[in-house]
């Protein structure tokens, strides 16, 4: 398979980027798509050139890493996966590939593809945790959860934190992420005893690092890898509105 | 207090609230225009003689103002802040699958906002006396301008734009307030999707009857 990759390449956070074209002769449709970036970068440093940095891990769709831009769609054209995911079948012989990294303010590009999103972790950081000590694991069934709250609870967190939804997203909008980091506790009573000064602190976090406002447009769901649904946003907003 | 106050989703909830509030007008206006369609030009010189003078009207019509400048001063200030969001778009655009008519909800915001500038120039000012008219005759003000076909051409192109603002905006209200509920949801859409329909289509009617049929 031949593919056009015009990939963005940029020095550091600090240096002007732009989009370098790529030819790859040689893709098996079997390939993950990191694989490909990897054969390319091999295929750099043989030729003494400067490989292309991108974000990964555990390959496994677990971490969240490896976020980057394809085609207009964040993780690539197929739903629900994330770029490790991503089979090269997907692909068609002779396309062009356009590969960016999120663009996002709070997300400033470090090198190439990868960016720092940190701002993330400063969003947890502010409120995205149970501070009280819980001691040993006690019975599961001591506390009574209904069905329905605990697997909602569990869809949310789920959420690898890979800033999708802030890419797709037309206002670089971190509602879905934080929805789903707020979600994850409020529906447990274990979470409940924080919800007010957790809700009240991460949502002021997320507007003081630059994020762009919800505007119920939808493409974080869809884009999300988890599949994260809006209606934790609905969510969010009535824990919010509850707070204060 | 201030944390609340400027907090992003507060901003949002103003902004629902009173988006909500002007979905709740438009069919008031829309009931006294269809009297326009009567041949006999009192009924509606009534109505509107009534809603410019009856006290309670009148208190209303400030709150509706105040409505308006809320809506579109947070809608402009909230626009704003989501594309400083984001500085650099992305070359290969963006095809995420989105709703549709969410995404050109400032513009169509703007269009509207266009014709009600308008609006208030040829009828309500002319009620307060900035503009030259006579008040007590917006009956044949109305009629003589639903005979210029460039005024009918603006009035049906932004009342259809008024309908895509209306589809996005109604649900999106329910979700911004924190309403969402998996049996209610669908209904809200259903509703918001008839609402933007009925309200600018009667709205429309009116020109296309005046003008074609009359």
């Amino acid at each position: 398979m031949k593919l056009t990759l015009k990939i963005w390449r940029q020095k550091n956070a600090k240096a002007a980027g732009g989009f370098v074209t790529y030819q790859m002769n040689d893709v098996s449709p079997e390939m993950a798509f990191l694989e490909m970036l990897d054969a390319l970068n091999k295929k750099l440093v043989e030729e003494d050139k400067e490989p292309i940095a991108f974000d990964h891990d555990c390959r496994e769709g677990i971490c969240g890493s490896c976020g980057m831009y394809i085609n207009g769609h964040p993780h690539g054209p197929v739903p629900a996966i994330t770029t490790c995911h991503l089979s090269m079948r997907f692909f068609k012989d002779g396309e062009t590939v356009w590969i960016e990294p999120w663009r996002a303010k709070p997300f400033p590009v470090i090198r190439d593809l990868i960016v720092d999103r940190t701002a993330f972790d400063k969003i947890q950081f502010a409120g995205g945790f149970i501070s009280i000590n819980t001691g040993g694991a006690p019975e599961a069934n001591l506390i009574p959860v209904k069905k329905e709250d605990s697997d909602n609870a569990f869809d949310s967190a789920v959420c690898v934190g890979c800033g999708a939804c802030v890419a797709a997203c037309k206002n670089a909008s971190a509602m879905l992420f934080v929805s789903a980091k707020i979600s994850q506790f409020a529906l447990l009573p274990q979470g409940r005893i924080e919800a007010r000064d957790r809700v009240r602190s991460m949502v002021e976090k997320m507007d003081e690092l630059g994020f762009g406002n919800c505007s119920n447009t939808g493409a974080c769901e869809a884009e999300c890898p988890k599949e994260i649904k809006i209606s934790n946003i609905a969510r969010l907003n009535r824990e919010f509105y509850k707070a204060y | 207090m201030s944390k609340v106050v400027f907090a992003s989703i507060s901003k949002k909830f103003t902004m629902a609230l009173a988006g909500l509030f002007l979905i709740t007008f438009l069919p008031v206006h829309l009931a006294i225009n269809l009297m326009l369609l009567k041949s006999d030009p009192v009924p509606f010189t009534q109505a509107a003689h009534f809603m410019a003078t009856f006290p309670l009207v009148k208190i209303m019509e400030l709150v509706l103002f105040a409505t308006i400048l809320i809506h579109v001063s947070y809608g402009i200030y909230l626009q704003i802040v989501n594309w400083l969001a984001r500085p650099v778009g992305y070359a290969g655009g963006s095809k995420s699958e989105t709703s549709f008519f969410s995404r050109f909800m400032i513009w169509t915001g703007a269009t509207i906002f266009t014709f009600l500038v308008l609006h208030f120039f040829n009828f309500y000012f002319v009620k307060i006396g900035l503009v030259k008219g006579d008040p007590e005759n917006f009956y044949a003000m109305a009629h003589g301008l639903f005979k210029v076909p460039a005024y009918n051409y603006i009035y049906l192109i932004c009342f259809s734009v008024l309908g895509f603002h209306l589809y996005h905006a109604f649900s999106s209200a329910f979700q911004t307030l924190g309403l969402n509920h998996r049996i209610w949801t669908p209904v809200v859409k259903t509703v918001a999707l008839i609402y933007s329909i009925i309200i600018p289509a009667g709205f429309a009617v009116i020109p296309i009857i005046l003008w074609f049929f009359r």
